[in-house]
């Protein structure tokens, strides 16, 4: 049977066909998926916040967009992907609660969703599918062999993207 | 300025205190509303890793409803009020004085009945805080959504999480005497509050 494994929030985790790698219950967080297709390797990273700026040193670096994808990527790397063939597909980013004046902290889901993109342009990744926003929680999990990211709500049914 | 992360016992126990008068007020308001016994437990106050806080209301996958606070004062903060799917649907028959079982899902009426408890709750567990602490604690308008319990607690961790990895929760768990309804009530003082609250207590 293929493992099953499981990404805490401010996690991540790397892997090989046969494996999934799962993460659930996502609101304002994102799930970032790297997959090479030839290899048949990859990882998903559970973030919630867009920059370690204002971060203190002693910070799991897998909590921000900007210090947790370099990390992946470099393990996705050492099991043998070529940063070339690398795909990225990412899901969640949403706002749970709707307030008529929402500060800052209440869009982070937006701030992440526009941090992972920018990261993962800078390092010439190309995002291939993407399912951010809405209200609603995610559960996401990319399975190794296939490559395929599925997206699971609660009233929203799921889909593969 | 108090290192959040390095309270003593004895300031432990303040907060813990202080949670308790404050779990009791919300745990009488609830049962004069729905005329019926609850239970609590004596709050845990703890220090826990961020990413462990959604096992407390059994796994970042289960389907809960909760209703958002943010508080505003002196000590800012924010108030959650996480409830099973099916201990909120027995909770607004019981409010709306419909059969238990009847409601399937929540329209606008049940959400707004519940969001009300919430508001109610919350009131009642900051004038326990005033009582002790004389900082006036005001909460804002109620927000509500039912889903993933991981989706939901994002809202109060990812504000925690800029600060540190580290959460401070005050949580109470309330039951009714029928066993029909149970819920967690969070309080999750900003980074910065809780040193502001010790300090109102004297336990500095």
């Amino acid at each position: 049977m293929a493992d099953l494994i499981k990404v805490g929030m401010a996690d991540y985790k790397v892997g090989r066909s046969p494996s999934t790698l799962i993460s659930y219950g996502l609101g304002s967080c994102i799930g970032v998926s790297l997959y090479d297709p030839q290899k048949k390797v990859g990882g998903l990273l559970h973030i919630m916040l867009p920059d370690s700026t204002q971060a203190r040193a002693s910070d799991n670096p897998a909590k921000f967009a900007d210090t947790g994808i370099p990390l992946m990527l470099q393990e996705v790397i050492a099991l043998g992907a070529s940063k070339s063939r690398l795909v990225a597909k990412l899901a969640g980013g949403a706002q749970m609660f709707a307030f008529a004046n929402a500060t800052d902290i209440m869009r982070v889901g937006t701030r992440n969703a526009e941090a992972v993109k920018n990261i993962l342009r800078r390092n010439g990744i190309k995002v291939i599918a993407e399912d951010t926003g809405g209200n609603y929680g995610r559960t996401v999990q990319i399975d190794l062999n296939t490559g395929v990211y599925k997206v699971r709500t609660i009233d929203r049914g799921e889909k593969d993207i | 300025m108090i290192d959040e992360f390095d309270l003593t016992p004895i300031q432990m126990d303040a907060l813990r205190e202080i949670g308790n008068v404050g779990a009791g007020n919300s745990a009488t308001a609830l049962s004069q509303i729905i005329n019926k016994r609850i239970d609590m437990n004596v709050p845990k106050v703890a220090l826990v890793p961020i990413e462990t806080v959604p096992d407390l209301v059994g796994g970042p996958d289960t389907i809960v409803v909760g209703v958002f606070l943010r508080v505003y004062g002196k000590a800012p903060g924010n108030i959650l009020f996480l409830m099973p799917k099916k201990s909120a649907f027995y909770l607004v028959d019981t409010l709306m004085g419909r059969e238990h079982g009847t409601t399937k899902k929540l329209d606008f009426m049940d959400e707004s009945a519940l969001m009300e408890i919430g508001n109610i709750l919350s009131g009642a567990y900051l004038n326990a805080f005033f009582n002790f602490t004389h900082i006036s604690m005001l909460p804002s308008i109620p927000a509500l959504a039912m889903d993933m319990a991981g989706a939901i607690l994002n809202i109060v961790l990812v504000q925690l999480g800029q600060m540190g990895d580290q959460a401070m929760v005050i949580e109470t768990e309330f039951l009714a005497e029928d066993d029909g309804i149970n819920g967690h009530f969070f309080l999750v003082p900003d980074p910065g509050s809780l040193g502001t609250l010790i300090k109102a207590v004297g336990v500095e």
